[in-house]
């Protein structure tokens, strides 16, 4: 199990090592530069400002010097802002993001699985209907739609929830449904299929000859083998789902990191878009792997310990 | 002898896309306290849809039943609510599958999955159940049962897992044990080693057995009695001797010649030219008219009534009618002594 995870952190940090590679060319060969703005400087500050930031550097020392700082997740000043750390901007957004993110991930998991199960059971029927409507729609609706009508419903007519803002528990609850509805619409069609692939094998017939009830056989049997798809859908949505949605986060104006992602690299802001992106992928790739080691608590036949002690 | 289990004309058809498959049409048998019947017949025949009706596995819809009854201790089987059927199942009649390598749940403990039906229908708390399923699995001889109860299927070989599904049917004792199919995914050493187990653990319980199988040596070997599917229908019923040596069914005589014989050296394998009928559209007459070598025009018109033989054979075929020209058992269908013990 040791073993195993110690590789496992070793692919992570290599993984990391590529993600930073390609982030800091395609950053530095986008046109532009964090002090490029409509007032021009004069090029004698500019200058300064490229010597005082490492700007003026040759390309492969500026980049041993990112990979330093990556290394050590001291990601330095921002370009932009002046007198804030990067770890200051990931630092005051992430609340936000973590809870509307946790509250999101409990209501698509929640919900999606629920109706997943509901439409698997009732197949061909009015509630398989209903479920997979109420899944169509939350895939095809974009999430700033969702998030408009939600605010035009509960916040204007009915005049139940703030419309805006990070303040109560109640302020949380719209940007939360709208951040969901997404991953909740994908989870329950996967939780659909997985049941009717489950619901369908010989050892719900045996569970069933055994005279187990209809419930018993649906919860014991069937939702431990069915969830395996949505556990490892898990992995990559709880990454992004946690770093914040930049589309929720300006409708509802709530400061969160997602805002962050977007803003760093229109401003060119080569610390910010460094940080951001491997407290990302750090998220990322931790997620993935904690997954994993669920689904070899869940599935037996995954013996996450043995692969890891032979390879 | 006591008839523990009677079905009548019973019927079955699935609804699908734009048509009935009428996959049991009328079958009739009754299964005698602690005997083993054999119910044979092609893939099709409507064999295994008559052994899930009885413990009412069909899924309904698409599937229903169309007619007739299942009797079992005087209570028909097929008007039973779901919540009474959940009393039957496992504790009166335990059922065993084809393939041990899809029908035990792969996430749960061998020892949980027996111990649900003992704390379901015998009442045991969770340690019972567990040193119960010990004594099971050492009854079913899988070694070392208190290591292996605690494994998952996985862990099992396919054999020990068809051993570990017997366990489970038999937990409860049941009256019946339908076992369909339940050697055919297995390879031929251990089909032999689970035969003698289920016949060997049958003397021990008083259980008794329907074998759902398509292998007549198997057939030899288990049953007392034996029932001949074919498109839906009982085609021919009797004893195992009367089947294997006085067999009067063409279709029986085509499986019996359809064996593979030791002692008669053969370029081919024999087989029944053609294929079963349409179940969606079944034939008027006898559905093997289409590939029955002495078809008359009789048996593309109707059904055959059952032509007592003995009084414990029936034959469903116009070749015994009274009008019928003399039709004498292909030399291929005569069972010598070698594949009977085989």
């Amino acid at each position: 199990m040791v073993t195993y995870i110690l590789k496992r952190l070793g692919y992570i940090i290599l993984s990391l090592f590529f993600i930073i590679t390609i982030t800091f060319f395609l950053m530095h060969a986008a046109p532009g530069g964090p002090f490029a703005s409509e007032r021009a400087l004069t090029p004698a500050i500019e200058a300064q400002m490229n010597e005082a930031y490492g700007l003026n550097d040759p390309i492969h020392v500026q980049y041993l010097d990112y990979l330093v700082s990556a290394f050590t997740f001291d990601f330095g000043p921002s370009f932009k802002y002046v007198g804030q750390e990067v770890s200051d901007i990931i630092r005051r957004g992430l609340p936000y993001s973590l809870v509307l993110g946790l509250e999101a991930m409990f209501i698509a998991l929640a919900i999606g699985v629920l109706l997943g199960v509901i439409a698997a059971l009732k197949h061909n029927r009015f509630g398989d209907y209903t479920a997979m409507i109420i899944a169509v729609l939350g895939i095809s609706v974009p999430s700033f739609i969702m998030a408009a009508v939600l605010q035009y419903i509960f916040a204007i007519q009915m005049q139940l929830l703030p419309i805006a803002r990070f303040e109560t528990f109640a302020h949380t609850i719209l940007p939360a449904v709208a951040l969901a509805s997404t991953p909740l619409a994908f989870i329950a069609r996967l939780m659909r299929s997985s049941m009717l692939d489950v619901l369908s094998t010989d050892y719900i017939k045996t569970a069933k000859s055994k005279g187990l009830g209809q419930r018993v056989v649906t919860y014991r049997h069937g939702l431990r083998n069915a969830i395996l798809p949505v556990i490892s859908y898990i992995g990559p949505l709880v990454a992004s789902i946690l770093t914040g949605s930049f589309v929720i986060e300006k409708i509802f104006g709530i400061p969160g990191l997602g805002n962050e992602f977007v803003v760093s690299v229109t401003n060119r802001d080569y610390t910010v878009i460094m940080g951001t992106t491997v407290f990302f992928s750090v998220l990322l790739l931790v997620s993935i792997l904690l997954v994993d080691l669920v689904y070899g608590l869940v599935d037996p036949r995954i013996k996450v310990a043995a692969k890891g002690d032979k390879g | 002898m006591n008839k523990i289990l009677e079905v009548k004309d019973l019927s079955v058809s699935f609804d699908t896309y734009g048509a009935e498959v009428k996959a049991v049409r009328g079958v009739s048998f009754d299964l005698e306290e602690k005997e083993t019947l054999a119910i044979v017949g092609e893939s099709g025949s409507g064999k295994s849809v008559t052994a899930q009706s009885i413990m009412r596995l069909i899924q309904m819809p698409p599937g229903k039943f169309v007619n007739g009854s299942i009797l079992f201790n005087g209570e028909d089987l097929t008007e039973k609510p779901e919540k009474q059927m959940e009393n039957i199942r496992g504790k009166e009649i335990g059922m065993i599958f084809q393939d041990p390598m899809t029908s035990l749940n792969p996430t749960m403990t061998i020892g949980k999955q027996i111990a649900e039906g003992l704390i379901k229908h015998r009442n045991m708390s969770k340690k019972e159940a567990h040193l119960k399923g010990i004594e099971l699995l050492k009854l079913v001889g899988i070694p070392t049962p208190e290591v292996r109860i605690n494994q998952y299927p996985h862990e099992y070989s396919g054999g020990m897992r068809q051993r570990a599904m017997i366990a489970i049917a038999l937990a409860c004792n049941p009256k019946i044990l339908i076992a369909d199919e339940p050697t055919t995914a297995l390879d031929v050493t251990i089909q032999a080693q689970i035969l003698d187990l289920m016949r060997g653990l049958q003397e021990e319980t008083g259980t008794a057995i329907i074998l759902i199988t398509h292998d007549l040596g198997i057939v030899a070997n288990m049953a007392s009695r034996v029932a001949v599917m074919y498109g839906g229908k009982i085609v021919e019923t009797g004893t195992v001797d009367e089947i294997f040596y006085h067999p009067k069914h063409p279709y029986t005589w085509g499986l019996l010649g359809s064996m593979p014989k030791l002692d008669i050296e053969e370029e081919e394998l024999q087989v029944i030219p053609g294929s079963p009928p349409d179940l969606a559209d079944p034939p008027k007459g006898c559905p093997f008219v289409t590939r029955c070598p002495y078809a008359m025009s009789a048996c593309t018109k109707q059904m055959p009534a059952y032509t007592n033989i003995s009084d414990t054979q029936k034959t469903a075929c116009w070749l015994l009618d009274d009008r019928a020209p003399e039709v004498q058992i292909p030399e291929s269908a005569i069972v010598g002594g070698s594949e009977i013990n085989a």
